[in-house]
C-alpha cells in the first residue's frame, strides 16, 4: 500500500531517493547545505544547487524515545526519533538496531531508507556504525 | 498612529465540551466579550478568527464567516492559521488594522474542538504542524519534537526533569481559582515525575491537555474608546512576530527558539519597553520545557537560566516575576486555535484587577504574552500596559 498522503508522494520520493544508494545533499555556491527536494538555497536563495555526497557517518544531536504515536507508527512504540548531523546538514529519522538506553548524544550512525512495516511507506532510519 | 485598547474579553470554560459545536463555543466567547466591552454588535467592523485543525476535527474549513454568523456579526471575517499561534496572529493583524485607522472596532480570537477525536487522531492532527516531508514521515510527534528540544537543552545548559516538574506543579497551583481552567487541581512534583513517559524526557504531566474552547477580544481605537465612553484601561502597546525554519533539524539551534526572540525584540521595540519592564507574563507552555524556552526568548532570563526558575520560586504567584497566573496551557488547557486570544484575555483581566489571581500582580503595569506555533516556527509576542 502506498502512503496515501493527501499531498502525494512526489516530494517525499525525491527525498527518499536522495538517501537511497550512496546519499546526497544539496550545496549552493556559498557552501550552505540543504536537503532535497529544493529549488533554491533556503539560506541565500541561490538556485544553483549541486548534489554532494552525504558523509557516511553522522552524530546524534538529540533524540527521544516516543511512547505515544500516531496510527502509522503506533505498532512500533516505543521507537527512538533522532536528529543526526551529517556534515553540513541534519536529518531526522528513527534509530534502528539500538535500544533507547543505548542511544546518546554523540552516538555515530549511518542513514538508510527502509519501509514502515505498518504502512509500507518509505522511512528514514539510522543504524549504528 | 492610534493606540489600541482591549475593551472586552470573553472565554468559554476550557475543557471537554462534548456535544457542542465549534460555532457555539465561539459564539459564547464573542458574546461575553461584546457584553464585557459594552460595544454594540453593529459597530464591529472586522472579525479576525484563529483556528488550526477544524478541517480535521469538524470537517469544516472556511470557518470565519460561519463564526461571524454564529456571533451575530456583519463584517468581513478572516481565518488565521499558524498552528498553535493562530489566535496570536489573528489578534496581531487586528491590532495592525486598528492602528492603521482602517477599523475602529475589531473582534479577534479563536476556537478549537479537539476532544471529539481519539488520542491517536489528536496526535496525528497536531503533528501536521510539523514539516510533513522531513519530520512527520519520520515519526516525529508534537510531544516528540519538544522532547528533542528538551534533550538538546539539557545537554547544552543543564537542568533536569525535576526542574520541569516544578513548572507543571506551579501552573496547576495557579489554575486553582481560575473558573475557566480545565484542571483546577494541584499536581505535585512527585506525581509529575511518576507519570507515564510520552516521549522521553517528557512525561504525561509535562504536556498540556487536549481541550475544547474559544476566546474573543474586542479591540478598539483610543478614539473609539473615548467616543463611546468605554471602560478599557488596558492597551496593547507592542506586537511582534517571528518565523523560523519549519523542521527542527534545519534551525540555527534546537536548544533555543530564535523565532520567539525575534518576536519579542520587535514587540518590545514597538512598545518602547525592555524586558526589565515586564512584571507578569502569560507564555506558551504546551510542554513544561516550552515555558523555559519562552522565558529565555523573551529576554526575561539568560539562555540556560530559566529551567530552574519555577523550582527557585521566581515565577510562582508569590515570586518576583509571576508566569502563567492563568494556569498556562498546562493547567488552563490548550484549545490550539483559541490560545493566543485566551492569553491576552487572561493578562487583561490580571492587569484590570478582575482576575482571581490579580492580587499577586496588583502593582504590575506591563505584561507580555507569548504564543508559539508548532515547535516555534511561528511566534507572536504582545505587550500589554495599564493605560488608565
Amino acid at each position: 500500500m502506498s502512503d496515501g498522503a493527501p499531498g502525494g508522494d512526489a516530494g517525499y520520493d525525491e527525498w527518499a531517493d536522495a538517501l537511497a544508494e550512496d546519499g546526497y545533499y544539496l550545496s549552493c555556491p556559498a557552501g550552505h547545505g540543504s536537503l532535497p527536494p529544493r529549488r533554491v538555497c533556503p539560506e541565500c536563495g541561490n538556485d544553483s544547487l549541486s548534489e554532494e555526497p552525504l558523509p557516511a557517518a553522522g552524530e546524534v544531536v538529540t533524540f527521544s524515545a516516543v511512547h505515544v504515536a500516531p496510527p502509522d507508527f503506533a505498532e512500533q512504540t516505543p521507537y527512538v526519533t533522532a536528529v543526526v548531523e551529517f556534515g553540513p546538514v541534519r536529518l531526522t529519522g528513527i534509530v534502528r538496531g539500538l535500544d533507547a538506553d543505548e542511544v546518546e548524544i554523540g552516538t555515530q550512525v549511518g542513514v538508510d531508507v527502509t519501509r514502515n512495516e505498518a504502512t509500507g511507506n518509505r522511512l528514514v532510519v539510522f543504524r549504528p556504525r | 498612529m492610534t493606540g489600541v485598547r482591549v475593551a472586552g474579553v470573553g472565554l468559554t470554560e476550557f475543557g471537554e465540551h462534548a456535544g457542542r459545536t465549534g460555532r457555539d463555543l465561539f459564539a459564547e466567547a464573542a458574546n461575553v466579550a461584546l457584553r464585557d466591552a459594552g460595544v454594540d454588535r453593529e459597530r464591529v467592523e472586522q472579525l479576525n478568527y484563529g483556528n488550526f485543525m477544524g478541517a480535521l476535527a469538524e470537517r469544516q474549513s472556511h470557518q470565519a464567516p460561519l463564526m461571524a454568523e454564529a456571533a451575530g456579526l456583519h463584517c468581513p471575517a478572516t481565518r488565521y492559521e499558524e498552528a498553535c499561534a493562530s489566535a496570536g496572529v489573528a489578534v496581531r493583524e487586528a491590532v495592525r488594522a486598528v492602528r492603521a485607522g482602517e477599523v475602529d472596532v475589531a473582534v479577534a480570537g479563536g476556537m478549537e474542538r479537539m476532544t471529539n477525536l481519539s488520542t491517536e487522531r489528536v496526535t496525528e492532527s497536531l503533528a501536521v504542524a510539523a514539516d510533513e516531508l522531513f519530520e512527520v514521515r519520520a515519526g516525529v510527534t508534537f510531544p516528540g519534537a519538544y522532547a528533542l528540544m528538551a534533550r538538546r537543552y539539557f545537554d547544552r545548559f543543564g537542568g533536569d526533569q525535576t526542574d520541569l516538574a516544578h513548572v507543571a506543579s506551579k501552573n496547576h497551583t495557579h489554575a486553582l481559582d481560575n473558573e475557566y481552567a480545565q484542571y483546577q487541581r494541584e499536581v505535585s512534583v512527585e506525581e509529575t515525575l511518576d507519570a507515564p513517559t510520552v516521549a522521553s524526557p517528557l512525561g504525561l504531566f509535562d504536556a498540556c491537555p487536549v481541550t475544547d474552547g474559544a476566546s474573543a477580544l474586542v479591540l478598539v481605537s483610543e478614539a473609539a474608546a473615548q467616543r463611546h465612553d468605554l471602560t478599557a484601561p488596558v492597551a496593547i502597546t507592542g506586537t511582534g512576530q517571528g518565523s523560523d525554519r519549519a523542521a527542527l533539524q534545519d534551525r540555527e539551534t534546537i536548544a533555543e527558539t530564535p523565532a520567539a526572540r525575534r518576536a519579542a525584540t520587535a514587540a518590545y521595540d514597538d512598545a518602547g519597553i525592555t524586558a526589565d519592564d515586564v512584571a507578569v507574563a502569560e507564555v506558551h507552555d504546551c510542554f513544561t520545557i516550552a515555558e523555559v524556552f519562552a522565558l529565555e526568548s523573551l529576554g526575561l532570563y539568560e539562555p540556560g537560566e530559566a529551567v530552574g526558575a519555577a523550582r527557585r520560586g521566581e515565577t510562582t504567584r508569590d515570586g518576583e516575576l509571576p508566569v502563567n497566573l492563568s494556569g498556562g496551557l498546562k493547567a488552563k488547557g490548550h484549545p490550539v486555535g483559541a490560545t493566543g486570544g485566551s492569553q491576552i484575555a487572561e493578562l487583561t483581566r490580571l492587569l484590570r484587577g478582575d482576575h482571581p489571581n490579580s492580587e499577586w500582580v496588583s502593582d504590575a503595569e506591563v505584561g507580555v504574552t507569548h504564543n508559539a506555533g508548532g515547535t516555534v516556527a511561528s511566534a507572536v509576542v504582545h505587550v500589554l500596559e495599564v493605560a488608565g
